[in-house]
Parts: structure tokens; C-alpha cells; sequence
């Protein structure tokens, strides 16, 4: 893929800044990647930096409550922010004559947002419905994403629920939230993104004078989340009270994606190998000539791709008729998995997989929101915004020994299995 | 916690010596680049709309044929069932590809095509990099005119749609679906979206055959392809590949629906739910009625985005949900306003009240100048950013396409919606907003909602 333009600057407070412009479409994407996700947050606040980002929409200086989604709004835009393991994001994406508009909306709750015991408390209750819509109250909630991690890590950075249980979040208080901006809220503890419709010194002159008095701040250490990979195969249970059928998730720790992404990328080409399409290695063994599961899928990291530094996981989920051991399938994942390193996959199955992440790549390069998005988050987590573009190249030099090779790491002896159970046995 | 030693508390982080800050204007908006564009009839009957984006080098195809249930009532018909299944095993193979086949050539051109069935019509849905556009109509071509439904895969089809039909049933967003769709429509065949189990077990090979030759046809169909090519050239593909589908009669569509009347709610019982589906709906207007502007624009104050105000009252105020919204759902003939939001079941029945008094005030304290401007600029400025990418103006093309509509239409929509005027949205929210007007259904656990659903009325309890 052709490498767009890209410019980058650091203001003198330590935020830095990424430029993409493209003038295809008249329309803008803003955004704000804070150096901060769930595996900071300390034992008995699990799921604060998640209900910290809600209050970041509550009001700041300038702006009152509701202010926020009324102004992105009613300029044509679409907002929202998301919580990862390790980044907090912030987007707008808008018609370009809104441009400084988003600016000074992202600029003014840097600055000074208004943390409020009574937007805490409101935005507690809206973080539990969100909750119980997206786990407690649907089969399959948290599957794996919150299952697996408590099973495959032993510390609480990585094995803690970032969702956060009902009592650590009504324990949180204002002065709590005081704390963690002022920690990791920083401007050198961010990026600030701009792709689409703009100029690049107009809109570095805006930048300047909405951003350039956000008072510095020391960033933050970075803490390391290392941890020894299992030994031995760890396993657990967990009684789904929705789930109509029993489901599986195997987890297995990956190269560090910062110091080896060469190495990473090999099991992202491995799990196209073994699950994406009819073609793929576990959907034709799995689901069309054993018939043992409805479905299976494979992948880096529990929200995606190069989603998260070290450590990641690699994880490989199922879900299957009660008839079916999770045993049986288990058996099944170990032999294809030996096959394959053993023999290696084929030329062509590589050839599958380098040419659809091609595709994929390009799809979200043209929605503006993700192109955004992904260029933050690899300034962030990599300091190479442009990782984005250089992905096919690496993914189509990675051979077929080193994916036989990443095959055989993945051991039986070294991983987490999650065996999810239905209340009802998965009798109706 | 314990991170700082020392921090700022939260009323010195909220204020800076300069205080508040003006908010600024906006700048200048450049219009969207002309659009490149053919939109004809194959001699076979299939409408082509093609539209070049050459954003990146990619093509994005969007295929919908009618596929509506002739009989009058989904009662005894097997129609969904032989449909899903149809639409499973589609892409299954052809005399000269396998599954597998089908699979290796898309993925070597970076592609995908997947096939989809709802009571309405049959959708395929693809896109390659652009030199692969000719496999993805030549995959498309083969199974239009030579799936083959093998033994093997439409047995195995068979027992899996029946697991997937059992996993969406456990879906409380399904289940308040299905129960919504009943009570609107009651038998006709637009209700149904999901066969059950046993109709699906009595399938046979030659039903989906059968269906796919009466059903699968080209005069009423639409294909949309936007993306990295010219148009003229894109028609021509199309034609090349799709020239030779031919076939008598044309694709059916779905007789009209009965008009939505207002009514109890009712209220559907499910043991250990932990929160509630409130699902509400009334009569709305066709997007071609020259009405429809000001309904989208009322809709979207009321419930239609976050600064509306049913998301404002119920989740920014009160914090009963995380997800409420309103929208328009066009349906066979007609349109639908639907009402949806999820709350705890401690105040599903106070956030039934709240939702029913705002809309009320829609009827009694219309939309404001400032709420309508507003309302006008989010539906102006997002379609144009959902429009922005292929895969975005591919979709809502085709849907548009469905309701017999084109791209003058979405060219000409922000100039309609502009002209609107806050007295027109204050009549259509008095006429489809009112309370009196909605119905719909509450799923739950019955056992904890009875008692506060009782006293506040207009319910229908198990």
C-alpha cells in the first residue's frame, strides 16, 4: 500500500502529533489516544478507567454537561471513545468545516474537565446497564475477553475484569477520578490525530492555540506488565446462565508486539491459516467434516490486532452442540495444529491470507473513523503511525516455516483453557 | 487509590486562570466531489447502479433480490425455512467449484461474498481488490445460475442453521424482535425472520432447488458496485457476467403491511432477566412522502441520537440505560417508527414512563428552532461521513435502491431536509409522535416488572 502523507510534531507540553491529510472526501476525523487503559487501574477500582472515560464526556471548563455531544452533533459529526488494556481513546468524526470545532472540544477536557459527584454517580449507573446489556444479561457476555485473561494470567494488571465488578464501581469517588487524570491524563501522555480534509498549517496553528496551554505534566512511568508465561495447562469453568450451548476458549501468550512485530504478525497469519474462511484449516476440520462446533474462530489479541503491548494473547474460541466434548475438540485443535508444524502451511494458503488482510487494510483506510483511530493508536503503542501501511509488506514477506514454526509455540503444556458451561446443562 | 502521591483536586483541575473558553464558528465546508455514475437495466432485468470512488483500490458489491413469501400467511408456509437455507448453502458450490474453491479464488483476490436471507429479500454482499472484480461476478454468476446444493452441504446446512437459530434465540435483542414483529404483523410473512427447527428439519434438497429456481431471479433485482472502477466499465462487467441469468417472471415482493395502531404494551415474560427490552413502535412515513424530512428530523429529537431527548432524559439525566434510540424502519408499502431501550428491571417501568412522556412533549412542546437546526445539520453532516467510503455508500445505495430510489435521491436529501420548517416537524410530531399512537412490547422478568407495570397502565401482563 502506497504510504499516505504523514506529518508529526510534539508540542512543548509533550503532546504529540500526528497529520494525515487527504482531501478525497470532505469530512475529518479527530482524535485523542491517552497512554492509559484498564491494566492501570489498581486493585479495588477494576473498571475505573473504563467509568473514567464516561466522565470525560460530562462537561469541562468551557462546556456543560451534555455540551459535548450537542456540539459534535449538531456540527454533523459522530463521536465516541473506547477503553482498551493499555490506551483510552477519543474520536470526532466530522464535515471538515468542524475541524476546529473538535479541536477545542478534545483541547478543553485535556485542559480542565469538570469531575462532578454528580455526573460520577450518573455515569455509574449508565456504566452498569452498559454491563449488564453487554455481559450479565446476553449469552456468550464477556466471552472471552473478560473469561479468559483470569485463566491464562496470574497478575492482577492482566487477569483483572476491565469492566469492573458493581461494588469496586460504587466505590469510586471524584477525588479518585482527581487522581487518575492528573496521573495519566497528562499531554505527554497522549497523541492527537488528524486525518482527512485539512490543512496542514492552518490546522497546525489551531492545534497550537487550543492545545499549546494545556499545562504540562510529567508523563507517567510506563509500568511492565511481564509475566512468565503458564506452565503447564491451566484450566477453568465458568456457568453461563444465558448460553443455550457450551463454548471453549483456548489462550496462548504471543511475541511482544513493540520489540518483535515480525514476530507477532506470524501468529496473525496463523490464525488466518486456521479460521478465516471455508477453506481454513479448523473450519473445514472443525465445522464441516468432524461437525463437532457451529462455530470457531482464531486471533491476536482479545479486541483485535496489535491492539495492546506486551503481553498479548492468542486465542482460539469455539462454540459446540452439548454433545460434543470440549475434549474432542481440544484433540482436534492439537492435531492441526502439529500438522502444521510439521508440513507448514502451503504457498497458497499464505498467499489466501496476505492478499484478504490487503483488502481489509484498505477497507478500514477508507473509513474514516478507523483510519483515525488505527493511525493513533500505532503512534501510541508502536511510535510509528506509518506501521499502518507497512502491514501488507511484512505480512506477505512472513514464510511458511515461521508459521509452521509459531504452530509448534503454540503448546498444550503452556495455555489456558476456558471450558463455558450453560446453567441448563444445554437441555431446552 | 493510590497512584500520585500528590494530585490536584477535581475543583482545581476543572478551572484555569483564563476561564471559559468561546466555542468556535465553523469554518467553511467544501462540497463532496461529484459523483461518477450509470444506473440502467440489464436486458435480463437486473437494475445496475455502479459509482466510482477510487479511494483506495478496492470494489464493494451489493446485490438484493426480492425474495418475499408469495402466500399471505406465514402460517403453514415453509417458505423462511427453505429461504435460510437456500441462502446458507448458496455459496456452497456450483459443477465446477467446490466450497473450498469458491473460498481460495475470492480469498486470492482479497475477497469476500456472503449471502443473506430476511423476509424481504435475498442479499449478497461482497468486495475484492479491484483487479479481482471480475472473480467476484464469475463466483456470483456460478452460483445465480449453477448453485448445486449437494447432499453433503445442505445436510450440514441444515443442522447448523438449526444451532444458529437456537444461539439468536437466546439473544434478548432477538427475542424482543420476534415478539415486536408478531404483535405489529401478526401472520404476514413479514413477521417472520427466524424458521423453527422443525420446518428446517422437513427441507429437502429439492425444496431449496425449487426455490431457487422460482425465486432467484434477475427482473426486480439490484446490484450496486461502487469502487476504484470506471462505471461504463463496471456496467459492462456486470453484464458479461451477469448478461446470461436469465429467467421468466420477476422476483416477488411482499404484499403491504397492516398499518401499525397504537395499544398496550405487551409484556413478555423471561425468567432471570437481569434487565428489560423496551420496544415501542407506530405508524411512520415512506422516505419518497413529501412529509418524510420532517419526520427524520423529529425523529432524531426525540430519540434518533445521542443529544435527542429521550437519550438525554433517560441515560444523561437518569441513568436507566446505557443504549436507548428511535428510527424509522421502511417496511413492505409502509414505515415503522420503532422505540427501543434496555434498562435495569428496577426502573424499566419508570424509564417506560419517561419515554412515553417525552413523547408526549414531542406532540405537546414540538421541537424548537434550535433543536430542529440542530436535528438538520447531524442528518446532513452524517450522511455525508457514512457516505465517505465505498463499503458505506455501497450499503445505503442498495437500501435506497430497494425502495425503488437512486442516487438523485441522496444527492437531492440535504437540499430537502434544509428546507424543512420547524411548524412542518411540530405537525408530524403531533400526528406520529403521539403516545396514543405507539404500541409494542416489554420483554422481561415478568415477576419483578408486574407489580410497578400494573400501577402505571397501558400494559398487557401475562
Amino acid at each position: 500500500m502506497a504510504l499516505p502523507e504523514l506529518h508529526r510534531f510534539t508540542l512543548p507540553n509533550g503532546l504529540r502529533v500526528v497529520f494525515s491529510p487527504d482531501r478525497s472526501a470532505p469530512v475529518v476525523g479527530v482524535s485523542v489516544h491517552y497512554d492509559v487503559g484498564f491494566r492501570s487501574e489498581p486493585e479495588g477500582r477494576t473498571g475505573f478507567a473504563h467509568l473514567f472515560e464516561h466522565l470525560m464526556f460530562q462537561g469541562s471548563e468551557s462546556l456543560e454537561k451534555l455540551a459535548h455531544f450537542r456540539h459534535v452533533q449538531s456540527s454533523g459529526g459522530t463521536f465516541n471513545g473506547s477503553t482498551h488494556p493499555d490506551y483510552t481513546d477519543y474520536y470526532e468524526v466530522l464535515p471538515s468545516a468542524a475541524l476546529e470545532r473538535a479541536l477545542f472540544l478534545e483541547a478543553d477536557r485535556m485542559r480542565a474537565p469538570k469531575l462532578t459527584e454528580e455526573n460520577l454517580r450518573n455515569q455509574i449507573d449508565v456504566v452498569k446497564e452498559e454491563i449488564r446489556l453487554n455481559v450479565l444479561n446476553r449469552p456468550y457476555g464477556g466471552f472471552p475477553w473478560i473469561l479468559l485473561p483470569p485463566v491464562l494470567y496470574q497478575t492482577f494488571p492482566n487477569a483483572h475484569n476491565g469492566y469492573g465488578d458493581f461494588t469496586d464501581l460504587e466505590n469510586a469517588t471524584v477525588d479518585d477520578c482527581a487522581a487518575f487524570f492528573d496521573t495519566y491524563y497528562a499531554p505527554s501522555n497522549a497523541v492527537l490525530t488528524v486525518a482527512g480534509d485539512f490543512d496542514v498549517d492552518t490546522t497546525k496553528a489551531l492545534v497550537e492555540k487550543h492545545f499549546g496551554d494545556v499545562p504540562a505534566r510529567p508523563a507517567p512511568p510506563r509500568p511492565s506488565f511481564a509475566e512468565a508465561p503458564p506452565k503447564g495447562e491451566l484450566r477453568a469453568e465458568h456457568t453461563d446462565p444465558h448460553a443455550p450451548m457450551p463454548a471453549l476458549a483456548l489462550g496462548y501468550r504471543i511475541p511482544d508486539p513493540v520489540n518483535d512485530v515480525e514476530g507477532y504478525l506470524t501468529y496473525l497469519v496463523l490464525a488466518g491459516v486456521l479460521t478465516d474462511g471455508d477453506g481454513s484449516r479448523l473450519q473445514q476440520r472443525l465445522v464441516h467434516r468432524d461437525r463437532l462446533v457451529v462455530e470457531v474462530g482464531s486471533g491476536c489479541g482479545l479486541f483485535g490486532p496489535l491492539e495492546a503491548r506486551d503481553p498479548d494473547t492468542f486465542s482460539i474460541t469455539a462454540i459446540h452442540p452439548s454433545e460434543v466434548t470440549a475434549q474432542q475438540i481440544i484433540a482436534v485443535v492439537d492435531e492441526e495444529l502439529l500438522r502444521l508444524a510439521e508440513e507448514g502451511p502451503t504457498a497458497q494458503e499464505l498467499a489466501k491470507v496476505t492478499a484478504r488482510w490487503a483488502s481489509t487494510m484498505h477497507r478500514e483506510h477508507d473509513r474514516l473513523t478507523s483510519r483515525t483511530l488505527g493511525l493513533g493508536s500505532a503512534e501510541l503503542l508502536f511510535g510509528r503511525a506509518e506501521l499502518l501501511y507497512e502491514l501488507p509488506e511484512k505480512l506477505s514477506g512472513i514464510t511458511t516455516d515461521e508459521v509452521a514454526a509459531a504452530a509448534k509455540a503454540l503448546r498444550a503444556d503452556s495455555r489456558a483453557v476456558l471450558i463455558l458451561n450453560p446453567a441448563n446443562g444445554g437441555n431446552e | 487509590m493510590s497512584a500520585p502521591t500528590k494530585h490536584r483536586n477535581a475543583e482545581e483541575i476543572g478551572r484555569t486562570a483564563l476561564g471559559p473558553r468561546p466555542f468556535p464558528e465553523l469554518g467553511e465546508q467544501r462540497a463532496a466531489a461529484d459523483l461518477d455514475t450509470v444506473d440502467t437495466t440489464l436486458a435480463n432485468g437486473l437494475r445496475v447502479i455502479a459509482v466510482r470512488r477510487s479511494s483506495v483500490p478496492l470494489v464493494e458489491v451489493r446485490m438484493r433480490i426480492p425474495f418475499g413469501d408469495p402466500a399471505s400467511s406465514s402460517t403453514g408456509s415453509t417458505h423462511t425455512a427453505r429461504a435460510e437455507l437456500l441462502a446458507s448453502t448458496v455459496l456452497t458450490g456450483t459443477a465446477t467449484r467446490s466450497r473450498v474453491d469458491v473460498d481460495t479464488e475470492l480469498a486470492l483476490v482479497g475477497g469476500e461474498l456472503d449471502a443473506a436471507v430476511d423476509p424481504e429479500r435475498l442479499s449478497f454482499s461482497g468486495n475484492a481488490l479491484v483487479a479481482g472484480l471480475d472473480t467476484v461476478l464469475d463466483v456470483l454468476r456460478d452460483a445465480l445460475t449453477g448453485a448445486t446444493y449437494s447432499n453433503e452441504e445442505v445436510e450440514r446446512e441444515r443442522s447448523r442453521l438449526i444451532e444458529r437459530i437456537r444461539l439468536a434465540r437466546s439473544q434478548p435483542s432477538v427475542i424482543a424482535r420476534e415478539a415486536l414483529q408478531h404483535h405489529l404483523y401478526g401472520d404476514h410473512p413479514y413477521a417472520k425472520e427466524m424458521p423453527e427447527a422443525d420446518e428446517v428439519l422437513s427441507v429437502t434438497r429439492d425444496d431449496v432447488l425449487a426455490l431457487h429456481a422460482a425465486a432467484v431471479l434477475p427482473r426486480g433485482a439490484v446490484l450496486v458496485l461502487v469502487g476504484d472502477v470506471a462505471p461504463d466499465a463496471a456496467v459492462r462487467a456486470v453484464e458479461n457476467a451477469l448478461g446470461g441469468w436469465t429467467a421468466e417472471g420477476t422476483a416477488v415482493t411482499l404484499s403491504p403491511l397492516p398499518v401499525v395502531r397504537g395499544g398496550d404494551v405487551l409484556l413478555v415474560h423471561r425468567p432471570g432477566a437481569v434487565q428489560s427490552q423496551i420496544r415501542l413502535a407506530a405508524r411512520a412515513l415512506v422516505r419518497t412522502d413529501e412529509r418524510y424530512p420532517a419526520l427524520q428530523l423529529a425523529n432524531l429529537v426525540y430519540g434518533g441520537f445521542f443529544s435527542s431527548r429521550l437519550v438525554e432524559n433517560i441515560r444523561e439525566d437518569k441513568g436507566y440505560t446505557y443504549h436507548a434510540r428511535s428510527y424509522p424502519e421502511f417496511t413492505p408499502g409502509g414505515a415503522a417508527l420503532l422505540v427501543d431501550a434496555d434498562t435495569a428491571s428496577e426502573v424499566t417501568a419508570s424509564a417506560l414512563l419517561e419515554t412515553r412522556y417525552e413523547l408526549a412533549r414531542m406532540a405537546l412542546s414540538p421541537p424548537s428552532e434550535a433543536e430542529v437546526g440542530n436535528a438538520c445539520r447531524y442528518a446532513v453532516g452524517s450522511l455525508l461521513t457514512a457516505t465517505s467510503s465505498q463499503g458505506g455508500l455501497a450499503s445505503f445505495l442498495v437500501n435506497l435502491a430497494g425502495l425503488g430510489l437512486g442516487v438523485d435521491w441522496f444527492l437531492g436529501h440535504p437540499g430537502r431536509l434544509a428546507a424543512v420548517t420547524v411548524e412542518q416537524v411540530a405537525e408530524v410530531a403531533l400526528e406520529f409522535f403521539a403516545p396514543s399512537a405507539f404500541t409494542g412490547v416489554l420483554v422481561g422478568d415478568a415477576d419483578k416488572l408486574t407489580p410497578r407495570l400494573r400501577a402505571l397502565g397501558g400494559v398487557a401482563l401475562p
